[in-house]
């Protein structure tokens, strides 16, 4: 790694997550294998029959060897397929496709709120360590980060939408209408954000304490430069950086935690997807449900990743002089 | 205006802390004159650079400063907290020991050099500032100033760096300028730059200079006096002159004893000096002379506390022994 | 230790917490008023009364009762899982450490497939293909786990392996294993202790969202996520159940993690940069 100039490395980056995807595409496939007993009569439940059986194995390759199925995976992917529904025989690839946004639109509302609350935390935390400000911050935060998303979920439910009815019960919203849409991702997304209010408060606490411990920011002191710049401009800058790979990972949690706030505020979204597709032993919806996010999982790893090393200026500087000959 | 730019009597600087208080230092007296450039010298621990500090309040938390009396630029000053914050990046300016991480590593050089000065010149524009900045910098000796002010701090060598942290403290045209053992981190071929961008400072502005060093060499070539410290204590004072070429407390002369000088034969079977013993316990301060447990002419009397001798003018010791 | 603990913020309640949920645990049978799945039908939906003190659920049986036996599946839960994903993971860890490289490759691979799924989403998966209840869950959140601490373990045994006094070990004739018992695990315990203390509230979390969703423990066992769910599904008419058994699931999952980071904290104060 050390010899990568910024183009291997990035390289090198994209085909280790390549490769996980890849892994995890076979994981999931062996897995439909695994089903104990005859998968597809699993799945077809009271309609096995010989016939519908057969019928079946053919059409999702449960038939073939592990390698084949694979292979066929791949190969349908290039073009976009992602297998049919085994029910109503509508493609996958569309149904994913139809729920993804919701899902997104989800995670990225409680990533957003998570920072608007989390960040200004840290700072308050960071700049009188140890006060009582800070420890109740502190208790809060571990708090907020334990606690399961769908608890906080029931509990918003609870007393925001059936005791005081200020917050619609179930749904996304009318289509088209924005208002009403953002009205019914509020419970969702503070239940969500909950956790990652609680993380980001803490690690960028850390993250600040330790660069207000170095002597540049000494200098700046030396200079009557005035505190609250110091900590937003000079020591936010250098410590937020090593949040932002955990951001990135905290996003594909995200997405799996959604499954949760999408069930019980039953609102449509790619969770809600798979685990109805679980309930009904739609395999191949849940194979292509799970694939994307995984995909999803990996690619926001991977930027969060490169994002953390090119904003280092030394970073930048350390890869640019590499791929000098 | 009186000669005096900083005026310090019997300053005492202590660390409180859970069980026990150290004693920093104990009644340390100090004046610079204006233009004039003064260094502190001592071993690690002897409290030089915890003067520079209290002087801009950059001490911790639990540190107690005290002093009878303190005047700097003819204004009486109680160094707490808000007089020493007022003077810094006005007229006080530091240049702090370790170049390499004194810059914050991700932002460039000018935006640093530029907000530093935003507390002397609060009414200037950011351009205005940035333009000073790069003069100052050519001035000090950066080469293409213009654009290595776009350049971030792990682009520039250590000497440059010390140029910088150097033009940095010119930028706010202080009255009085500190330097915490400025050339301790750089080899010795860099050292000698630095060396010479300090001394033309002295020659083309009036600053004074409070230069805190543990080479009594660095202070002969920049300081006009010298105060050697021992454990939060003065031992000697005086013009650097007098004090190199005829020292009189003993632990001046074992210090000096201590540098090789390098013009002397070499002589293989003389070891190297050395001061027997250790730096006392500062939670625990002896009642008599600081320096008597390791002193070769130690005597009974040296368990009280010793008088100020004078030699010449401004020469000063604390000692027991009569001139010798 | 225990001043020590006590001194960090929420150190007393974390233990405490922790202390009263083992007891409850272990002694379920005794401190529960009710028989858990003792139905009722004539009783459904009251509010805390002297008869019942938090009330009963949707068929009528008490809900303290299911409660203090909930805490048991989910420590018994959480503790098993730790025990195998921490066992089958350390020995992972070593043996792809000590390994040729393509071994160690292999093993690595298997870990980043492991963790290139959300652990939800992973533990959904499995669950899906196996079925749910008490054992499988078991079994299949273990392996979400296994990565977490093989990792820990590889790299410690790696930076072992190159130390000087191993070599000088394996001069003298030792054999690998006999190092490793010596040398590898008594560096490796503190760690993973802390680690395995860390997932706790993890696990607890896993399993109740996966009885939550009705892919975990099967009903009528008493998982905390079973009663959450329940009284979700009741939330109009009751909301006791569903507040005591999320409450429930507040005070493990808080107590553990305070646990967790006081332990990590009075254990080795580095590792806080790393976990």
């Amino acid at each position: 790694m050390s010899s990568a100039s910024l183009q291997s490395h990035l390289v090198f980056k994209l085909v280790t997550a390549a490769l996980a995807v890849a892994g995890s595409v076979v994981l999931l496939i062996a897995l439909t294998r695994l089903i104990p007993g005859d998968p597809a009569t699993v799945i077809l439940g009271s309609r096995a029959t010989p016939e519908t059986v057969a019928a079946l194995n053919a059409r999702i390759g449960l038939d073939k060897p592990l390698q084949m199925q694979v292979l066929t995976f791949f190969s349908r992917l290039i073009v976009g397929d992602l297998g049919q529904d085994v029910f109503n025989d509508r493609p996958v690839l569309q149904l994913v496709a139809a729920a993804l946004p919701n899902t997104v639109a989800l995670a990225i509302s409680a990533m957003l709120l998570a920072i608007a609350i989390g960040v200004p935390l840290a700072l308050i935390s960071a700049h009188r360590p140890g006060g009582r400000i800070d420890r109740l911050i502190a208790f809060v935060s571990v708090g907020f980060i334990s606690t399961p998303s769908f608890v906080v979920s029931v509990f918003l439910l609870m007393i925001f939408s059936v005791k005081l009815g200020w917050f619609p019960v179930l749904g996304a919203g009318e289509r088209g209408d924005t208002l009403d849409q953002l009205w019914h991702l509020v419970l969702p997304t503070l239940a969500l954000a909950a956790g990652w209010v609680g993380y980001i408060a803490r690690l960028l606490r850390s993250s600040l304490l330790e660069v207000l411990s170095e002597s540049h920011i000494r200098t700046l002191r030396a200079y009557g430069v005035s505190e609250a710049k110091i900590l937003i401009k000079y020591t936010l800058k250098p410590a937020i950086l090593p949040t932002i790979a955990v951001l990135g990972m905290g996003f594909g949690e995200l997405l799996g935690g959604a499954v949760f706030a999408e069930v019980i505020f039953n609102r449509p979204g790619l969770g809600s997807l798979i685990y109805d597709s679980i309930r009904t032993r739609n395999y191949p919806v849940v194979q292509g449900g799970v694939f994307v996010i995984v995909l999803l999982y990996v690619l926001t790893n991977l930027v969060a990743e490169l994002s953390q090393t090119l904003t280092d200026p030394r970073e930048r500087s350390r890869l640019a002089r590499k791929s000098e000959p | 205006m009186t000669e005096a730019l900083l005026s310090i009597e019997n300053l005492h600087v202590a660390y409180r802390g859970t069980r026990s208080s150290a004693h920093i230092l104990d009644g340390v007296n100090l004046t610079i004159n204006r233009g004039k450039s003064v260094g502190l010298v001592g071993e690690s621990g002897s409290g030089k650079s915890t003067i520079a500090y209290a002087l801009l309040g950059l001490l911790a938390d639990n540190a107690t400063v005290e002093t009878s009396h303190a005047t700097f630029d003819d204004k009486a000053m109680r160094l707490d907290p808000e007089e020493t914050a007022s003077l810094r990046g006005t007229d006080i300016a530091m240049i702090f020991q370790d170049p390499m991480t004194a810059l914050n590593p991700m932002f460039t050089i000018g935006e640093q050099l530029v907000d530093i000065q935003r507390r002397r010149f609060p009414k200037s524009s950011k351009r205005q500032l940035w333009q000073r900045a790069e003069a100052v910098l050519a001035d000090v000796g950066v080469q293409d100033a213009a654009g290595r002010m776009h350049r971030y701090p792990h682009e520039f060598s250590g000497g440059m760096r010390q140029r910088v942290v150097i033009a940095m403290a010119l930028l706010v045209e202080p009255k009085l300028l500190i330097a915490d053992e400025p050339t301790t981190a750089l080899d010795a071929t860099i050292e000698a730059q630095v060396v010479e961008v300090l001394h033309e400072m002295r020659q083309r502005t009036k600053v004074s200079m409070l230069i805190v060093s543990h080479s009594m060499g660095l202070i002969a070539e920049l300081c006009d006096s010298v105060v050697v410290m021992y454990a939060g204590t003065v031992v000697e004072t005086g013009p650097v002159r007098e004090v190199l070429h005829n020292p009189r407390h003993p632990y001046t002369q074992a210090l000096l004893a201590c540098e090789i000088d390098p013009y002397a034969p070499f002589d293989a079977t003389q070891d190297l000096s050395t001061i027997p013993g250790n730096v006392p316990d500062l939670t625990n301060r002896p009642d008599g002379c600081i320096f008597a447990a390791r002193c070769p002419s130690r005597q009974v009397q040296c368990h009280q506390k010793p008088p100020q001798r004078e030699v010449d003018h401004g020469h000063y010791y604390a000692c027991w022994r009569e001139a010798a | 230790m225990f001043a020590d603990l006590s001194r960090r913020p929420g150190g007393t309640f974390a233990l405490l917490a922790v202390t009263l949920l083992c007891l409850l645990a272990i002694a379920a049978p005794l401190l529960a008023p009710y028989a858990p799945n003792a139905i009722a039908p004539a009783n459904r939906l009251m509010d805390p009364s002297f008869q019942h003190i938090l009330g009963t659920d949707h068929l009528g049986r008490d809900i303290l009762s299911r409660l203090i036996y909930g805490a048991r599946i989910a420590l018994g839960i959480s503790l098993s899982v730790i025990a195998i994903s921490l066992t089958a993971g350390v020995v992972l860890g070593i043996v792809a450490a000590l390994s040729p490289r393509p071994v160690d490759l292999l093993i690595v691979g298997i870990f980043d497939v492991v963790t290139s799924f959300p652990s939800i989403i992973l533990a959904l998966a499995l669950v899906a293909v196996f079925g749910p209840g008490l054992g499988n869950v078991v079994l299949l959140v273990s392996i979400v786990f296994i990565p977490h601490f093989g990792r820990v373990a590889r790299s410690q045994t790696i930076t072992l392996r190159n130390s000087p006094f191993i070599e000088a070990e394996k001069v003298l004739g030792a054999q690998t294993w006999r190092i490793i018992l010596h040398h590898v695990i008594p560096n490796i315990i503190g760690p993973i202790f802390v680690l395995a203390c860390m997932d706790i509230p993890v696990v607890i979390t896993i399993e109740a969202g996966l009885s939550f969703l009705g892919l975990g423990v099967r009903p009528p066992l008493a998982s905390w996520g079973n009663l959450l769910n329940d009284g979700y599904v009741y939330l109009d008419q009751s909301p006791w159940l569903a507040t005591f058994s999320g409450i429930s699931l507040i005070l493990a999952t808080l107590g553990f993690a305070l646990l967790g980071e006081a332990l990590r904290d009075t254990l080795d104060p580095k590792l806080r940069k790393t976990l």
